[in-house]
């Protein structure tokens, strides 16, 4: 309730008059142009029924669109949905040359080294959103912001060009034998360093997504009313103890709706993972092993694919990759939405 | 409790009636304030190195013949991606006459037509859409274009980039046309300016800055696409200017170039890396300018 009168995201301000108010005065133009001679003549509807369902149209076309990305992936991956069934999913024989073709070392990839990413940049894309939100002086902010936001800027393959000639060699020469000594009796971290393979992977995706996260989050962290705050400081509270109970709480769903995009990005991204993870179909323990992914297999494969049944097979990857990228983006906006959009923040009870 | 036990001093100053914070909770607020530091460091640090590392590797290759040359053959030295810099601009230019309008129109129905629940669909779609892997794009527009015509082209290209530019069009033109007050509407229709000439003269005129920042915004976002391009465009190391024909692409060529065994074409990779990055950054600061003095400023 007294969250109407704190300051809200622009985008929510507009909203709740405007259905009305325009009903309202469209029909006080009509009668205008009936009573008043000043207008010469009288204005006609047609332009604006054709303008109207032109716009829709158009709107209509965003959801045409999502409707023909289905229909071109389903009819793609006939061939192959028939030849294997749900089995597909659980092989790990990729062999083009007789035919077979099991896609389990590609979802094995892409969860692991998404997952991966997400455990390095969860928690510093946070710390920067709390710092820029809560803790950093004011003339730094717009700076800070604009900077977090460049990283979202470069492309994809500059990551990886970055990744192969700097990170890579970083990776090799002195995080993994580090890791290896320090952590290698957990089995994650053993066999050669090469520098290329899922760490490396999981370490440029976690690069890319720290920007979304991060940004999103600093979103959610401003839309936390501001007497929130006030009321824990006035109890006494030490400033972290205030992000703590006041702010962090009370942004939870959006925080978790916010990784769960990142997660989003950090599934279908491909130039950069296909360039460090050493596309290797294999299903290892080891976090220092080469390994592949959905995206990155269709990257360097679908033009080479030379029989329908193999086209067919890559295409049922990308239907895979879609869906799963679908449900995850989905799940993270409602849970951005539930917070900026407004609702009373939950209570701290 | 202190506070029970009062005296005139801490009427006087309330503060004084509050126990001191303990140790170890401003030890914990200051661990946690160091911690957060440590975070944004963390995090500018890729950022700088690669920025530093890119100006650093490519500067050094960017040279007269890499602006206006076309790819040598392997053991050749010199030769440039000016055709990859060409086809690049081509498919964009593809990608924003076909994209550019239905974002602006679905934007349009957004703001104005669609604050309702088809409005929402819409809305949920296209923000469902913006996370639709690029590469998945770049099968679909596969499908649709290269099937058809028999070969890869760069209205494969820009199809698929097109594809992506329209719901984050859509997007933000929704929410700068959602910034132009009611009453500017109203005053129009208050003249007798019908409906159509309203939105287009008046609401859109008048949010067009903000409009031009989403739009270079998703042109910034797939300048930079590679993996839709790979099975649409697919990359050609010589001038083309035909449509229907195999581009190059400047973010295929950084790819191609950047796995491969040979210093020279690594060379060229980090130029074109760095020509892709000034392109993009220069294109989103003068973006960010126009919105700090642009007629939006003052909305």
């Amino acid at each position: 309730m007294s969250n109407q009168a704190l300051p809200r995201p622009r985008f929510n301000a507009p909203e709740p008059e405007r259905g009305p108010s325009k009903q309202g005065s469209k029909a006080a133009l009509k009668i205008e142009a009936r009573t008043t001679p000043v207008l010469q003549g009288k204005v006609s509807e047609i332009p604006d029924i054709v303008f109207g369902w032109t716009m829709r149209l158009c709107g209509l076309a965003v959801v045409a669109l999502l409707g023909l990305i289905v229909y071109q992936l389903a009819v793609g991956s006939q061939l192959s949905w028939h030849a294997f069934g749900w089995k597909f999913f659980g092989q790990s024989d990729w062999n083009p040359v007789e035919d077979q073709y099991g896609a389990l070392p590609f979802v094995f990839g892409t969860i692991v080294s998404s997952l991966l990413s997400l455990v390095i940049a969860v928690p510093l894309s946070i710390g920067v959103a709390v710092f820029i939100t809560e803790m950093c002086p004011v003339a730094l902010r717009g700076a800070l912001s604009f900077t977090t936001e460049l990283l979202a800027a470069i492309p994809s393959v500059v990551y990886g060009l970055w990744a192969i000639f700097v990170l890579v060699p970083i990776l090799r020469e002195y995080v993994q034998p580090l890791l290896a000594k320090t952590l290698g009796w957990t089995g994650l971290f053993s066999g050669p360093p090469y520098g290329i393979g899922m760490l490396a992977a999981g370490t440029i995706l976690a690069i890319m997504i720290i920007p979304i996260i991060s940004s999103i989050t600093r979103e959610v962290l401003t839309v936390v009313p501001q007497h929130q705050r006030e009321a824990v400081l006035a109890l006494g509270a030490t400033r972290w103890e205030m992000i703590r109970m006041g702010v962090l709480r009370n942004a939870r769903a959006g925080i978790v709706g916010a990784i769960i995009l990142g997660l989003g990005r950090a599934l279908g991204e491909t130039m950069a993972v296909t360039m460090v993870i050493g596309n290797r179909p294999e299903i290892a323990k080891s976090l220092f092993a080469p390994g592949y992914t959905m995206a990155s297999v269709l990257a360097n494969e679908f033009t080479e694919a030379t029989g329908n049944l193999y086209l067919s097979a890559l295409i049922e990857i990308g239907l895979a990759l879609f869906f799963v990228t679908i449900v995850v983006n989905a799940l993270a906006r409602l849970m951005v939405w539930s917070v900026t959009r407004g609702q009373p923040a939950r209570s701290m009870a | 409790m202190p506070d029970t036990t009062s005296n005139s001093a801490a009427e006087m100053d309330p503060r004084s009636s509050i126990p001191p914070i303990s140790l170890r909770r401003r030890i914990t607020d200051h661990v946690m304030t160091g911690v957060a530091v440590l975070t944004v460091v963390l995090v500018l640090l890729p950022l700088f190195a690669i920025f530093a590392y890119l100006v650093y590797k490519g500067i050094g290759s960017i040279n007269i013949a890499f602006l206006t040359q076309t790819p040598k053959p392997v053991g050749e030295s010199g030769g440039g991606m000016a055709n990859a810099i060409a086809g690049s601009m081509v498919i964009l230019g593809i990608a924003s006459l076909l994209g550019v309008p239905f974002g602006i129109g679905a934007g349009i129905f957004l703001s104005e037509y669609g604050r309702n629940r088809y409005g929402d669909i819409v809305r949920f779609v296209s923000d469902v859409l913006n996370g639709v892997p690029s590469i998945v794009v770049g099968i679909v527009a596969y499908g649709l274009v290269v099937v058809r015509q028999k070969h890869f082209s760069a209205l494969a290209g820009g199809v698929a980039l097109a594809i992506m530019m329209v719901p984050t069009i859509a997007r933000t033109t929704e929410q700068m046309l959602l910034l132009v007050p009611q009453a500017i509407r109203e005053a129009a229709y208050g003249l007798g300016v019908s409906r159509w000439r309203t939105t287009l003269s008046i609401t859109l005129r008048t949010a067009t800055s903000g409009v031009i920042t989403g739009v270079m915004l998703a042109f910034a976002r797939v300048a930079g696409e590679t993996a839709p391009l790979l099975f649409t465009a697919f990359g050609n190391q010589y001038w083309n200017w035909k449509t229907d024909q195999p581009t190059a692409a400047l973010s295929l060529q950084i790819f191609t170039y950047a796995i491969s065994p040979f210093d020279e074409w690594h060379k060229q990779a980090w130029a074109g890396a760095l020509v892709l990055i000034i392109l993009i950054v220069g294109a989103v600061a003068a973006v960010r300018i126009a919105v700090r003095h642009g007629t939006l400023a003052g909305a």
